[in-house]
């Protein structure tokens, strides 16, 4: 019997007595006899705790992680430091053992977390409120697009940028192809999306137009100006965001956003091969009805003693069913609270100097590689903590040169845009030294030099 | 105990000039100024008004909330259709190897071997368990799951020139997630009325099949936590139509190498992995909610996919028929690593002891709570059961909630509360196969008790929490949803 089974035989024979069954497998009486399984599952057979985690090493050994080589890559994704208290928290299992606050007399913990959750987000946004979390960034650009279609009950188009990340918009294709509307794609060939092309876009049958800043290339839209743009026509203006820039940069709320989403793992979430993270998901008070997910409110027992509930369910699925604003079900508990934790442990000011040491270095960076004869800035647009290079020759052979020498140096911007087949685009956090950086500059250098190129490539 | 120490919102605890975490000094020649680098209209014009709380406030916050908390490893937690089974540490201890947690999401696949080959496994342990060849990690949780398979189906009739199929049919007992999923592909919901025998009413799906008629969801032990024993013949009925079955997996705790919805004829079907193979629940998610399908289905799930190449993993984006992604990068590995991690350690033998005693465990509990409690339909039950608090609502004036409340005063997380809405006064108990025979003792025997303990002490439950019940009206009516500053 496994460590998780504990009833013993004779467990079983008085269990059974008291049911009144003659085996167990008379307790599997309903299902018709022809349906039975008739053999053994056809998985490889049980390993012992050493055992699974000598195997789990050999496959971790595998892989060539973010630590075995000095890492440059962002597209959604940033190797942001997470302060010890983040992990030690999160590993309470009374934390990560428990489920949706139902009971919020024995769950006031989470319930309190959820609060101080989207109280920080909508501090660190400008935006009126937040929910208790979404998927991750992607879906959440999905959900904030069927709130739109729900706030302007319009069928018209939803606009997007190109520079959004490619996923996110892959993911707005599928969510709303067997809905009532259409989603056009505003090109960014230049790497950032002029306003002038969404004064154009837009009309009054216009759902929603969404920007996203700092954008897949790193760069900087003008977003304040795209909102304008949407609202003058009643669309709703969709601002997402990268939540570590916003030590720095102007909040959603000064872009004018109606809903801003963004992706949280920069927010004290490991990498962990893309998930779980978390979308984060924050609106105008005006929205609060339409907001997709759980909620948590402020109230009072019956001592009126001050308490947490999950709030405004008559949204949810399983209340509503099929009218509810959205079908989720779940948020990202523990990955609130990991981004509460983080958000509170770094505070305003070591937020800041988080965006600052990115901008810092991320622009310490594009200057020394851009020094390597070839190299260039792909656009000429401001940038936070990534960017994206024009190279002299094919970006995946270089690429791959470069991890061999102990660098995951970049993304490959032709894999998302054709167009731009010759673009690396590079993420530098806090992370990264001085010395990571020179190394990088240093290989690149050394790689694009001619001799190598005409023996490597 | 409740300490209430540091238990004020974090904001009040905030006091300017203290920190918990320092950055170091920046090391790159830095002389410039930042709106040198970044035009100032790009910047914010004011400092974000976040917490300032030094590192053993927030310690100590954090940790005396998370003890407010009943979790499974403090307390027997039977809630219904949630499958709150232990979940294993090895598993934490192993997630946190660097060569797992430490992997970019778009790293090239050389290397990432060791996560492709995990996954790729697990793509075929779940095609293995359902019974369905072909199978999508992607969908983040349940709810997506069935949202993706829906996706599915709808591409799979656009192709098939038959988009009058518009209606998807839902039992009355299923989760509120399959309406909501259908509706959100574009499909009207039609719903399906259950039988005095809580199984699916075959009159009313006759009645309501038809040519128009593209999917039936349903959901297999079912809400009520019984075998649709007439599975078969539903699934014939529907392939006569042309239309799809699909199996909402909530609860396939009940059927690990039991039986296969492949083989009962679901043509697609969610795993909800952090139920069945033990994800934690994290305080409401994350969940992982891959789907599997037939293979003729196949070609529209979403991309990428891992596939195997002689001894090489590769994530295959080619796939021209696909719906799209519903979810960025790969899916919610963590939960997807844990199951893998589960399914390796029980292979193939545990896992059907899984389904057995989570049965056995249902099974008992179910007789012993029927000592004082109503339980409308006939057993056995699968891996759960509902029973009814009406008799203590007629004779006593009190409620299934107010039996819930007054568990939590002993101990013990409440089971599932008025859901299935098919019965009246429901309490759905799912124990799992993790707990002993003294745990499930223990508890229909404070369930026994509960239901001669004055009717006054019931309602007015619970008695020795932190906060006695909330306001709930008043949190709908005038939400306050974050905290300003007075």
């Amino acid at each position: 019997m496994s460590e998780y089974v504990l009833n013993t035989p004779e467990d079983v024979a008085a269990m059974l007595d008291r049911i009144g069954a003659g085996s167990i497998d008379q307790l599997f009486a309903n299902i018709p006899a022809h349906l039975r399984f008739q053999r053994m599952l056809n998985i490889p057979p049980a390993l012992t705790e050493i055992e699974l985690t000598q195997h789990m090493q050999v496959l971790a050994n595998k892989n060539q992680s973010s630590t075995d080589a000095v890492c440059f890559l962002g597209g959604g994704a940033y190797d942001h430091f997470i302060p010890t208290v983040v992990d030690v928290i999160a590993s309470r299992s009374e934390n990560y053992t428990a489920y949706t606050p139902y009971q919020a007399e024995a769950s006031q913990g989470t319930l309190q977390v959820i609060y101080e959750y989207q109280t920080l987000m909508a501090q660190l946004t400008g935006m009126d409120v937040a929910n208790a979390s979404l998927y991750e960034g992607g879906s959440a650009v999905s959900e904030a697009v069927l709130m739109a279609l729900g706030i302007t009950g319009r069928t018209g188009e939803v606009l997007i940028a190109e520079s959004v990340h490619p996923e996110y918009r892959q993911i707005l294709v599928t969510y709303v192809r067997n809905l009532k509307c259409t989603v056009r794609t505003l090109p960014t060939p230049e790497g950032y999306l002029n306003p002038d092309d969404v004064a154009e876009a837009v009309n009054d049958s216009t759902v929603a137009v969404i920007a996203q800043s700092p954008n897949f290339f790193g760069h900087l839209e003008e977003m304040k100006t795209i909102g304008e743009a949407a609202r003058k026509v009643g669309a709703i203006f969709i601002d997402v965001f990268d939540p570590v820039s916003l030590g720095l940069l102007a909040t959603p709320a000064d872009h004018g956003a109606d809903i801003a989403v963004g992706e949280g793992q920069g927010l004290g979430i490991p990498f962990g091969f893309g998930g779980p993270y978390l979308g984060i998901l924050t609106c105008r008070n005006e929205y609060v009805r339409k907001i997709p997910g759980r909620l948590v409110g402020e109230t009072t027992d019956r001592n009126g003693q001050r308490c947490w509930v999950l709030t405004l369910q008559t949204r949810e699925q399983h209340i509503r069913r099929e009218k509810a604003t959205s079908n989720i079900c779940t948020n990202q508990g523990l990955f609130a609270l990991r981004a509460a934790v983080h958000l509170t442990a770094l505070g305003p000011v070591g937020l800041k100097e988080t965006a600052e040491l990115c901008v810092r270095k991320a622009h310490y960076a594009a200057e020394q590689l851009c020094k390597v004869p070839g190299v260039a800035m792909k656009f000429d647009r401001p940038f936070f903590k990534e960017f994206t290079l024009s190279l002299p020759r094919n970006v995946n052979n270089l690429l791959v040169q470069l991890r061999e020498q102990g660098y995951h140096a970049g993304l490959p911007t032709g894999r998302w845009y054709p167009d731009h087949a010759d673009g690396l685009t590079v993420a530098v956090t806090e992370k990264r030294t001085k010395q990571e950086i020179d190394g990088l500059a240093g290989a690149v250098k050394y790689r694009l030099s001619g001799v190598r190129d005409t023996v490597l490539s | 105990m409740n300490n209430t120490q540091s238990t004020g919102l974090i904001f009040e605890l905030s006091k300017s000039g203290r920190r918990c975490h320092r950055l170091p000094k920046c090391d790159v020649p830095n002389s410039a100024r930042i709106d040198q680098m970044i035009p100032k209209e790009y910047l914010a014009k004011q400092v974000l008004p976040l917490p300032e709380i030094g590192e053993i406030d927030l310690i100590r916050h954090f940790t005396n909330l998370s003890a407010r908390n009943m979790s499974i490893d403090t307390n027997f937690y039977p809630l219904g259709s949630c499958t709150m089974k232990y979940n294993p540490k090895r598993h934490e201890r192993i997630a946190a190897f660097p060569g797992f947690a430490n992997l970019h999401p778009l790293q090239d696949d050389d290397t990432i071997q060791g996560m492709l080959e995990l996954l790729h496994s697990m793509q075929e342990y779940l095609a293995e368990i359902s019974g369905l060849p072909a199978v999508s990690l992607q969908p983040a949780a349940g709810a997506q799951g069935e949202l993706t398979a829906l996706f599915v189906a709808a591409a799979y009739f656009r192709d098939k020139g038959e988009t009058h199929r518009r209606k998807v049919l839902v039992p009355d007992s299923a989760h509120g997630t399959n309406p909501a999923s259908a509706a959100l592909a574009g499909f009207d919901t039609i719903t399906i009325k259950s039988g005095a025998n809580g199984l699916v009413d075959l009159d009313d799906l006759k009645s309501k099949l038809g040519a128009d008629t593209a999917v039936f969801m349903i959901t297999n032990p079912n809400t009520l936590g019984l075998f649709e024993t007439q599975i078969q013949e539903i699934t014939e009925l529907l392939h006569a139509q042309g239309a799809l079955v699909y199996l909402d997996g909530a609860n396939m705790n009940a059927i690990l190498g039991i039986t296969r919805p492949g083989d009962f004829g679901a043509d697609m079907q969610h795993y909800n992995v952090h139920k069945t193979f033990t994800g934690p629940h994290g305080g409401g998610g994350p969940g992982s909610g891959p789907i599997a399908v037939r293979d003729y289905l196949a070609k529209y799930l979403p991309a990428p996919i891992v596939v195997k190449e002689g001894d090489r993993f590769r994530l295959n984006y080619n796939m021209p028929q696909s719906i799209g992604r519903v979810r960025s990068f790969f899916g919610t590995i963590g939960i997807l690593f844990r199951g893998y991690c589960y399914i390796r350690t029980l292979g193939p033998d545990g896992l059907k002891q899984v389904s057995e005693h989570a049965v056995l465990n249902a099974n008992y509990l179910r007789a012993r709570v029927s000592e004082g409690y109503e339980v409308p339909h006939a057993g056995p039950c699968m891996h759960e059961f509902v029973a009814s608090a009406r008799k203590l609502l007629r004779e006593k004036k009190v409620r299934a909630m107010d039996v819930c409340k007054r568990l939590l005063d002993y101990g013990f997380h409440a089971p599932t509360v008025y859901f299935p809405m098919v019965v009246s006064e429901a309490l759905m108990f799912e124990p799992t196969e993790t707990e002993s025979k003294e745990t499930l003792d223990a508890f229909a025997e404070v369930m026994l008790k509960i239901a001669n303990e004055d009717p006054e002490v019931l309602r007015t439950a619970p008695h020795t929490h932190i906060i006695s019940r909330p306001d709930e009206v008043k949190a709908a009516k005038e939400p306050v949803l974050r905290w300003t500053k007075a």
